[in-house]
């Protein structure tokens, strides 16, 4: 076990160290949580609540999110503070074909227009609502819609050189500029209400337990592939271009690399995942609205990967986990405390563990693995110093 | 026949005091001389008021009009509006004030709130139709005749909506002893106004129109509109007085549209002045350290709640408590700034990524701080008198006070950093930084003090900043939050490190969005802002006005 534990933390060197092992854990873990739901009598101290089954599923989703941050935040340097913008869109495009799913079992019944458009006394469906009610359409459409949004914004961005605190406080604008729009109700999606009261899915109840369960699994099956995806594209040849645009941008344009090309397909393909962990976490929690645009969200999901450890893909998904549990906890036990708790954890893990949770582990090795780290760094300062007064 | 009464009513107003006050006519005699209010008269005729009948009351006010002249104002407009009553032991006459379903009473004539009174404690004193007309001809009479022009203005300017022949015949009067020109030319309107009503023939009425067209008074505008919409059918209608009269309106309109615009201009200006406070503090500390502080609203938040403690510490010098704020929210916010340099924005130098998380980790606590110590809700911050009110160009043109003062008051900080940057020691070592930090280190300059120094000057000026926000909004915990992407906005736009870009970029960005509001509405407009800024950015991505330097990023 503790090999496979510091096979995880290892190889500080490699990009993304080692995934596989994170996956296999991960994916164990949910599908041992599934069968503790189905085939364990209630009351039984091994059973998982559904309650709990879906809390878990809405924390991979906000892994997810988090892991599409580090992919450009950790590997590419570049500060989003506006995923939460993709993430709401995916979800918004699954909101739409949940809504439409609805049918006539709405408040008004109505068999095409939702409740809110009916309330708003519209005629007829908007244009972008057409093709919602079609699944394999609304799933197209939950990944264009944001991967569009992202190569425009990314094309445009990039092309014109915009970078570091500039280009962080523009993505904190798109979502702001987003989050104003769909708060209007002339946009189509329902103004401050978002989309809600889902019925089902494909068919299947969203309320039961095993849809539930369902989706729980399938948001573990996305998280992992998207992990194996990102640890791969790191390790490619791609993915060195990428670290070397994190480090020095001019350098690698200057040796004669595209650098713009590579961040904005890194941004788009960031931005997919946050879109399809926005469409999963719609089904799960049953409810989308603007409020998910706002910039705070967004702002939230760095801290998530600062306290795992940005560039380590595995940091980002146990940062998602251990912040949201730990604000679902706090939450309930001290709703004042929440915010001030946060807020300390922004400034003492800027401060103090700059590589994060997985960087700790590195930390806490150099210094109990004898005195020889930090005195060589000594030797080194004072024949520095001796050679500096010998010349 | 009105006319007639009116005079009779006069008369007989003149005669009736005398016969009621038989007793002691020395008295009134000599409150009449002395022409002002007695500490006798008064009293007694105000008590006559519970005891007549309806149609005796119209005698015992005019009585005390004359005997009372502006003292009588507010017994006058409670009587008419009848919140009159009295005092069913004593027979003493209050006024009756609801305020949130309370009652309470005051004594008019010494405006004294009169306590331990209950509702069943007090009868009404009774008003009709009739008492009620000659209650508003003797306060606009009272008005004509006040000391003060603009409250004579004032009082034509609310007979101009009803005019009739006893009101016009007090303002003729009044006309002929007026000597301040502005009131003259409002009385001289309602005189228009009046031919042009009631006028018999058509010169007299295309003198009035003539004399009407230059006026922007919406009582004007109506009339003047019914005059163009006259139906040809109509008993007085003539055609070329109905021409005229629309030539006229056409003519107003122009001059209307044109007041319009400068009042969103104003409207612009004065969101511009409220960017460019938010801004500016932000614009040094960026510019200066390359460091965004997102903790920068909570500054701002800050400075508002220091305006409200000291409020609350004074509660009975609301007008000096702002003077006082001032400068208490320049050190409370620029301390706060300091220690937040010196503690976690030092550590964190050359990593402006890290910076920003870790100010915003900042701007969460002191949010919740603020929640936890003082309240989540919003706190009430009252303004002072000399900025309450508005300042009244014209009837359709009315600039509010603070907003003016805000505007002044932007302008005034602005400069004066402008003057600290261009003229001290300190600016000296700011701009030198700003330029090129290790070249003015290699020259002496310690970089680490200049840079906590700027950041407390930044904060302090987005504390101050958040005593003139006080005056505008709510003040409450997200305060700060709502102002910070626009400030952002504002300083990317304008060019990092160069304040004329700030003041460009704030006034500009302020008048666009105040511009398109009325076109798309508040929040398209601010999308459409937001837009244009992502956009610009793609274009100069240094903004406005960027910073001149040699190097190759």
């Amino acid at each position: 076990m503790s090999s496979l534990i510091s096979s995880i933390f290892a190889n500080r060197g490699q990009p993304g160290g080692r995934v596989m092992p994170f996956v296999m854990i991960l994916l164990v873990a949910t599908v041992l949580a599934s069968c503790l739901n189905l085939f364990t009598p209630e009351g039984s101290a091994l059973h998982v609540s559904t309650y709990t089954i879906t809390l878990l599923g809405k924390y991979l989703c906000y892994a997810m999110l988090a892991l599409a941050v580090d992919v450009i935040w950790g590997y590419c340097g570049i500060l989003s503070l506006g995923h939460g913008a993709f993430f709401a869109l995916g979800g918004y495009a699954m909101g739409m074909y949940l809504m439409r799913q609805i049918g006539d079992r709405g408040v008004y019944g109505n068999p095409i227009l939702p409740d809110f458009m009916v309330f708003l006394d519209w005629q007829e469906l908007p244009w972008f609502w057409l093709g919602m009610d079609q699944f394999w359409f609304a799933m197209i459409m939950v990944i264009l819609v944001p991967g569009i949004l992202a190569y425009v914004f990314g094309f445009l961005a990039f092309r014109s050189r915009v970078t570091g605190v500039y280009l962080s406080i523009m993505t904190q604008a798109l979502t702001y500029a987003l989050m104003l729009a769909f708060f209007r109700n002339e946009m189509g999606f329902g103004g401050n209400n978002g989309l809600t009261d889902f019925k089902d899915i494909l068919g299947f109840d969203l309320q039961s337990d095993t849809t539930r369960i369902v989706l729980f699994l399938i948001t573990a099956a996305l998280l992992s592939v998207a992990l194996v995806t990102s640890h791969w594209i790191m390790n490619s040849r791609m993915g060195k271009v990428i670290l070397a645009v994190r480090d020095s941008e001019s350098r690698a344009r200057f040796i004669g690399y595209k650098t713009e090309t590579y961040k904005v397909w890194l941004f788009v393909y960031s931005a997919v995942i946050a879109a399809v962990a926005g469409a999963l976490y719609v089904p799960q929690v049953g409810i989308i609205n603007p409020g998910e645009f706002s910039p705070i969200n967004s702002i939230e999901v760095v801290i998530w990967v600062a306290v795992g450890g940005r560039g380590t893909l595995i940091g980002a998904v146990v940062g998602a986990l251990l912040v949201n549990y730990a604000k679902t906890r706090f939450t309930a036990i001290l709703p004042e405390g929440w915010l001030f708790m946060l807020g300390a954890l922004f400034v003492l893990v800027t401060l103090y563990l700059p590589k994060g949770l997985m960087g700790l582990y590195g930390q806490l090795k150099d210094k109990f693995s004898g005195p020889s780290g930090p005195s060589s760094a000594n030797d080194r300062k004072t024949s520095d110093t001796a050679e500096g007064a010998s010349a | 026949m009105k006319k007639l009464m009116c005079i009779s009513f006069w008369l007989m107003g003149c005669l009736l005091p005398a016969l009621s006050h038989g007793a002691e006519p020395d008295a009134a005699e000599a409150a009449i001389q002395a022409g002002h209010s007695d500490s006798e008269t008064i009293p007694k005729l105000v008590q006559q008021l519970t005891e007549k009948s309806l149609t005796k009351a119209i005698p015992v006010l005019e009585a005390l009009a004359r005997e009372g002249g502006e003292t009588m104002l507010p017994l006058f407009r409670t009587m008419l509006n009848g919140d009159l009553y009295y005092v069913k032991a004593t027979g003493r006459v209050v006024g009756q004030q609801e305020v949130d379903g309370e009652t309470s009473y005051k004594d008019l004539l010494t405006a004294e709130p009169v306590t331990g009174l209950g509702k069943r404690d007090t009868k009404k004193i009774r008003v009709n139709n009739k008492l009620r007309g000659f209650l508003r001809d003797s306060i606009s009479r009272i008005q004509l005749s006040s000391e003060d022009p603009a409250k004579r203005g004032a009082a034509v300017r609310s007979l101009l909506s009803d005019l009739d022949d006893s009101t016009v015949l007090a303002i003729s009067e009044a006309r002929e002893n007026e000597t301040d020109a502005d009131v003259m030319a409002t009385m001289d309107l309602a005189l228009a106004m009046y031919a042009l009503a009631e006028g018999n023939s058509d010169v007299e009425k295309m003198d009035a129109i003539e004399q009407l067209s230059g006026s922007l008074e919406q009582d004007v505008r109506n009339l003047l509109r019914q005059y163009a919409e006259m139906e040809p059918d109509h008993s007085d209608y003539n055609a070329k007085a109905s021409a005229a009269a629309s030539k006229a309106l056409s003519k107003i309109q122009e001059k209307v549209e044109f007041y319009g615009f400068v009042d969103q201009l104003f409207f612009g200006l004065s969101l511009g002045s409220v960017l460019l406070l938010a801004a500016i503090g932000l614009a040094i500390t960026f510019g200066v350290m390359g460091v965004i502080n997102m903790a920068h609203g909570e500054m701002i938040m800050l400075g508002a709640y220091t305006t409200y403690i000291i409020q609350m510490l004074l509660p009975n010098h609301i007008d000096l408590s702002i003077w006082i704020a001032i400068p208490a929210a320049f050190i409370v916010s620029g301390l706060v700034g300091v220690a937040i340099e010196r503690g976690v924005i030092r550590h964190l130098h050359g990593r402006p990524l890290e910076t920003l998380l870790a100010t915003f980790g900042i701007s969460l606590f002191l949010q919740q701080l603020v929640r936890t110590v003082i309240s989540p809700q919003n706190v009430p911050v009252s303004t002072p008198s000399w900025m309450s009110g508005t300042l009244d160009i014209n009837p359709v043109l009315s600039l509010t006070l603070n907003r003016l003062y805000i505007l002044a008051f932007a302008l005034l900080v602005f400069f004066a950093l402008l003057i600290i940057l261009k003229k001290t020691n300190l600016g000296l070592n700011v701009r030198a930084v700003s330029q090129n930090r290790a070249m003015a280190r290699a020259m002496g300059v310690r970089s680490d003090r200049v840079d906590a120094l700027t950041f407390g000057l930044g904060s302090g000026i987005a504390g101050i900043a958040g005593v003139a926000l006080s005056q505008l909004t709510n003040v409450g915990p997200n305060l700060g939050q709502s102002y910070i992407i626009d400030s952002f906005m504002v300083v990317v736009f304008g060019g990092v490190g160069n304040l004329w870009g700030t003041l460009v970029a704030a006034f500009s960005l302020g008048i666009a969005n105040k511009f398109l509001e009325p076109v798309t509405g508040a929040v398209l407009a601010s999308i459409l802002v937001l837009v244009f800024i992502i956009l610009f950015i793609q274009k100069r991505p240094k903004g406005l006005f960027p910073q001149k330097g040699r190097a190759a990023e």
